[in-house]
């Protein structure tokens, strides 16, 4: 499993997204620029420039027509993947830390950050996916304010009118995405910030990671923890492979510590554990940094991480990894 | 004519009011009055000429103890018969408190050689007297019978145990095969009363490691420190056996065969007001000591110590060194060095300094007694059924260069004292005593420094302890020796040595570079000859295994290596027998290398076949946790945990089985793991099956789970009126080609062009 190492960061990443199709993945990093690479053979097809400040998060509509961006200049940027040019901006009191599209592609959520009097907040935008993308509306079609612990990871959940949302405490929690009130809530979810959410392929799962040095998988519906995978090491990203019943995890010591300590101390590799029995199968090293973000293609052919080094490593699998069943032949639902 | 509500009526009622309850109730007891009077007794029986010189002697002795006492206060009743006193003295004091003090202090006092003498409260003596001359048969206590303490032993899978302590919990394991670890008891540090959070920053703040846990020396025993004093468990349900109330104690230490106990406080010991008195607690005496010695099957406290810190010429304080009492092999005597002047040695069970004098040695520095051997051991049994005199303690101890003497390695017998071997040194900067784990060698290495003092480098004294008059031989280095061991029951010894400018302060990061040689005895010429050195390396510790004959060299404390390597030294014993005599240290194989990162401790188990090693939160907090290793250097377990402290394996005692029976076990070994393969392989099928079981679980809970959930899911869908998910149609557009431009160099010619 050679990586095809993909330089052209110069500060530390922060999401890796892949599209539906597998083929492009999306990088955004601390640099103030958002990449598109061929996910096949590395090569860079472009840049979207135009954010003053961290990029923090993106997001690929599922035709990878429009990409939607969070930047710590206080705006969420509306891009058009074919041409690279800005379609929209959106202005806001605070830094924007997480967006995402619907399954639908005709909504965007996002969340602002907490700073400065302001509280945080949670925005969901109507997207008018007619012409060519510049007339967006400025007033989100629902906003409010999660109350208790603040909100830091968000996405659309099973269905498109609640928004799952991971908290600061270890909390996650559904919210109806009109009104705004707490439909349900696992308190307990973590011990420790919530630093990644990823869902399903159908969005009735999703693996959630975190500061406490554990990742752990829930039902959308309920909230219920599944499985629960504990590392030795604080965790910064999580995601779910398909086809194969296997979940990936990445972190690594806190980025401020890292100079003091040797390579060998950092615990950088990207693990590979069984979702179903909960058993770590593998690591990948590579990083020379804690891992950021982890992305798996849709397809389930390859993944990509982005450390806090500023490199991307994309990964295709094996074919022995396909072929592989190391837990003999039971069939795994996905 | 008195009003019959008047205020003045009132006050005239008042005499006539009874009070007797209440005086009752507050009444003064007169009969405690005579608590200033003690009568003491065991006072020598003398006629009248002798009565003053007594009277005077006896006060004087009182003074010496603090407790004042003046002859007129004394009062001796007379046998006008005999013309003699009647041996007993009514002693006053100027209070109760007095009289206490006093009697805590003289109560059983030797007066003389023949006399002691035991005190009592006057008002006791009444007391005493008026007793119930009626007999009332005690109800008999129901007997309970105790848990053995060795119970473990018994295990029928012969598994060893061992402690670790991470966090708050302390937790005893069984170590087998895979499928027989197992946690044997569990305890959170809580329940158990360590004040470990309390404590841990005045501690650190000393110098001095955490408090800890410890086994006692043959496995019978768990020790955990606490604020109030130590604790021992022990017995299958691991119930509390033992407490010894010494506050703020910091180190303990196991006489050999488990009979005593001392422990050390850096806090001299403060006897408050009203504290408990008894035969297992401190009096006022031991204030101002840090050091007890306690008894360990009764719990009593025999005598304490003031904690010598030997003082450098500069006056800085020196580390104690501990164990501060160090224990003959036999439990018998434990000794006591006052650096530069004299050894004490105390005779058990009583704690008396033996002959009543310490061994006076002019410069003495340190000491070491001589450990027993099996051979020891039976003679001792001999001697003791013929009714023989067992053979004497021998002791080792050293004493530097002074004024024109030089620096002095001597043997001496105990308790009869006499010097059975002495050798003189020269350019001695330090000495240590190493005696080997029998008793047939003493090493002494001996640090020397050249003329100038500017280097130093060792020489290795070995007396031969079993052979007549102790013939000593010297292995010359030129490098200093960083560590220095014995093959257990051995003829072997390894040295680690290093000639490394920065031996002695290590720059962060810096590995010193070492040389490790292994010595072997030559039967028949009886000198040490070196078996193989391995140069150029980072090692700097030995762990020989219980056994003997494996050895790991370990890189501990170090930041940037932490290499593990394990030695056989009698690698092809088995061919051995068939004929020719093999080469010399063609025995040595090095068997494999593994890897802990950032180990501080390396400990084999007791049966030599498993070595643990472990990562303490003590020392920094990387990694901590522990792994054990087989023999060979393989892996078998590994936990990598947060705050993991320590890692101790339980001691065995001394086999029971006789040298025969050993033999018979060692000659039938292959029928033996013949049986024992057969149970693994059984064991393993079950365990393989049983996982398999539980994994078809686990994926069949999933997968209904995951059908149940499509359903519902496709169902709201439905309901939203979407459309079923897209991903079929989407398959066939994914043929896509995808052009690459690949360069290739496939070759490469440079030419040079000349003119």
């Amino acid at each position: 499993m050679r990586p095809i190492l993909l330089q052209g960061h110069e500060r530390s990443l922060t999401q890796i997204k892949f599209n539906r199709e597998g083929d492009l993945l999306f990088s955004c990093s601390k640099d103030h620029v958002i990449n598109v690479w061929f996910a096949d053979n590395g090569e860079r097809l472009g840049t979207y420039n135009g954010h003053n400040g961290t990029v923090w998060t993106i997001d690929v509509d599922s035709l990878s027509r429009f990409l939607v961006s969070g930047s710590a200049d206080n705006t969420m940027r509306l891009w058009s993947v074919q041409t690279g040019k800005c379609l929209y901006s959106w202005e806001f009191p605070t830094a924007v830390k997480r967006v995402a599209f619907s399954e639908d592609d005709d909504q965007i959520v996002c969340i602002t950050e907490q700073r400065m009097g302001h509280q945080g907040a949670i925005r969901v935008f109507d997207i008018d996916r007619e012409g060519d993308g510049t007339d967006q509306s400025k007033e989100p079609v629902s906003f409010f304010n999660p109350t208790s612990s603040k909100a830091v990871v968000c996405a659309f959940a099973h269905t498109p009118n609640l928004i799952l949302t991971g908290h600061e405490s270890g909390k996650v929690a559904l919210f109806d995405a009109s009104t705004g009130e707490e439909v349900q809530a696992n308190e307990r979810a973590h011990m420790d910030v919530i630093t990644d959410l990823q869902l399903s392929p159908d969005r009735s799962y999703f693996i959630t990671s975190s500061r406490d040095k554990t990742a752990r998988l829930h039902d959308t519906r309920t909230l219920m923890v599944l499985k629960t995978y504990t590392t030795e090491t604080p965790l910064n990203s999580a995601a779910i492979a398909p086809t194969k019943p296997y979940v990936l995890l990445g972190g690594g010591q806190d980025a401020m510590s890292v100079t003091t300590t040797s390579l060998r101390q950092g615990k950088f590799e990207t693990r590979f554990w069984h979702k179903i029995y909960e058993e770590e199968v593998g690591r990948v090293k590579g990083h020379f940094g804690p891992v950021n973000t982890i992305a798996v293609s849709p397809k389930g052919d390859c993944y990509a991480s982005g450390g806090e080094d500023g490199f991307v490593r994309v990964h295709h699998f094996d074919e022995s990894y396909f072929r592989a069943k190391p837990y003999g032949d039971l069939e795994i639902e996905d | 004519m008195a009003p019959p509500n008047g205020v003045n009526g009132a006050h005239d009622d008042a005499d006539d009011i009874d009070y007797s309850d209440i005086e009752a109730k507050y009444k003064v007891g007169y009969d405690e009055g005579f608590d200033n009077i003690l009568v003491i007794g065991g006072v020598p029986v003398v006629d009248k000429s002798k009565l003053e010189k007594l009277l005077a002697k006896i006060s004087k002795e009182f003074g010496r103890k603090g407790a004042p006492l003046k002859p007129e206060d004394m009062f001796m009743p007379w046998d006008d018969n005999t013309g003699k006193s009647k041996g007993f003295i009514f002693a006053t004091f100027k209070n109760a408190e007095d009289a206490a003090y006093a009697m805590a202090a003289m109560n059983g006092y030797p007066f003389d050689a023949k006399h002691t003498f035991h005190i009592n409260r006057f008002s006791d003596v009444e007391r005493y007297a008026n007793l119930d001359e009626t007999w009332v048969e005690p109800e008999p206590e129901t007997y309970k019978p105790k848990e053995h303490l060795r119970a473990w032993l018994g295990d029928l899978q012969g598994r060893d145990q061992y402690a670790t302590y991470r966090g708050d919990e302390v937790e005893v394991h069984w170590h087998g095969k895979p499928s027989q670890c197992e946690i044997a008891h569990q305890r959170n540090v809580s329940d158990i009363g360590l004040y470990v959070l309390l404590r841990r920053s005045i501690i650190t703040s000393q110098g001095w490691t955490d408090l800890y846990v410890s086994w006692s020396p043959l496995g019978t025993y768990f020790a955990s420190l606490h604020r109030q004093g130590v604790r021992l468990w022990g017995g299958p349900s691991w119930e509390a056996q033992h407490r010894f109330a010494h506050p703020f104690v910091k180190l303990i230490d196991f006489s050999p065969n488990e009979n005593y106990l001392v422990t050390w406080s850096h806090d001299p010991i403060h006897v408050p007001e009203g504290a408990q008195q008894g035969p297992q607690y401190f009096s006022p005496e031991d204030e101002g000591s840090n050091i007890a010695v306690w008894d360990l099957k009764t719990g009593n406290l025999l005598r304490t110590f003031p904690s010598a810190m030997p003082e450098n010429e500069d006056g800085v304080k020196r580390q104690m060194q501990w164990p501060a009492l160090k224990w003959s092999a036999d439990d018998q005597f434990v000794g006591r060095v006052t650096p530069g002047q004299h050894i004490s040695v105390y005779e058990l069970p009583s704690m008396r300094l033996h002959d009543k004098k310490s061994i006076k040695i002019e410069g003495v520095i340190d000491f070491e007694w001589c450990p027993h051997g099996d051979k020891d051991r039976e003679e001792a049994e001999k001697a003791e059924k013929t009714g023989k005199k067992p053979k004497e303690n021998l002791l080792a101890y050293w004493t530097p260069e002074v004024a024109n003497q030089p620096a002095r390695v001597t043997v001496i017998n105990f308790p009869s004292r006499s010097i059975l071997r002495q050798k003189n040194l020269f350019n001695v900067s330090e000495c240590k005593l190493y005696w080997q784990s029998q008793g047939d060698f003493l090493c002494v290495k001996v640090d020397r420094h050249t003329k100038t003092k500017k280097s130093i480098f060792c020489n290795l004294e070995i007396f031969r302890v079993r052979e007549k008059d102790f013939p000593v031989e010297v292995v010359e280095l030129k490098d200093a020796v960083t560590d220095f061991s014995w093959e257990p029951k051995g003829e072997r010894f390894a040295i680690i040595s290093s000639s490394d400018p920065n031996l002695g302060n290590p720059g962060p990061g810096a590995n010193i570079k070492t040389d490790v040689s292994f010595y072997q005895l030559v039967r028949g010429k009886g000198d040490f000859k070196l078996l193989r050195t391995s140069s150029n390396r980072t090692s700097n510790t030995i762990r020989w295994s219980p056994k003997g004959r494996h050895v790991v060299l370990g890189t501990v404390g170090s930041t940037s290596k932490s290499e593990l390597e394990f030695w056989d030294l009698d690698f092809n014993i088995d061919e051995k027998r068939e004929g020719a005599k093999e080469e010399w240290g063609a025995g040595i194989q090095h068997l494999g290398t593994a890897d802990h990162y950032a180990l501080t401790d390396a400990e084999w188990d007791p049966s030599g076949r498993y070595l643990a090693t472990s990562a303490s939160a003590w020392r920094h907090t990387i990694e901590n946790g522990y792994a054990i290793w087989d023999f060979r250097g393989q892996e078998l377990e590994k936990h990598i945990l947060d705050r993991f402290k320590q890692f101790l394996w339980r001691p065995r005692p001394r086999t029971l089985l006789t040298k025969d029976q050993q033999r018979q076990i060692r000659r039938n070994l292959k029928e033996y793991s013949r049986q024992f393969d057969e149970e693994d392989a059984v064991e393993e099928s079950n365990i393989s099956a049983e996982l398999i079981a539980h994994r078809k679980r686990l994926v069949d809970e999933w997968n209904a789970w995951r059908v149940k959930v499509k359903e519902e899911v496709a169902e709201e869908r439905r309901k939203r009126g979407k459309k079923e998910p897209k991903a079929k149609d989407s398959q066939e557009e994914e043929k896509e080609e995808i052009e690459v431009w690949v360069d290739e160099v496939i070759e490469q010619i440079e030419e040079e062009i000349v003119e």
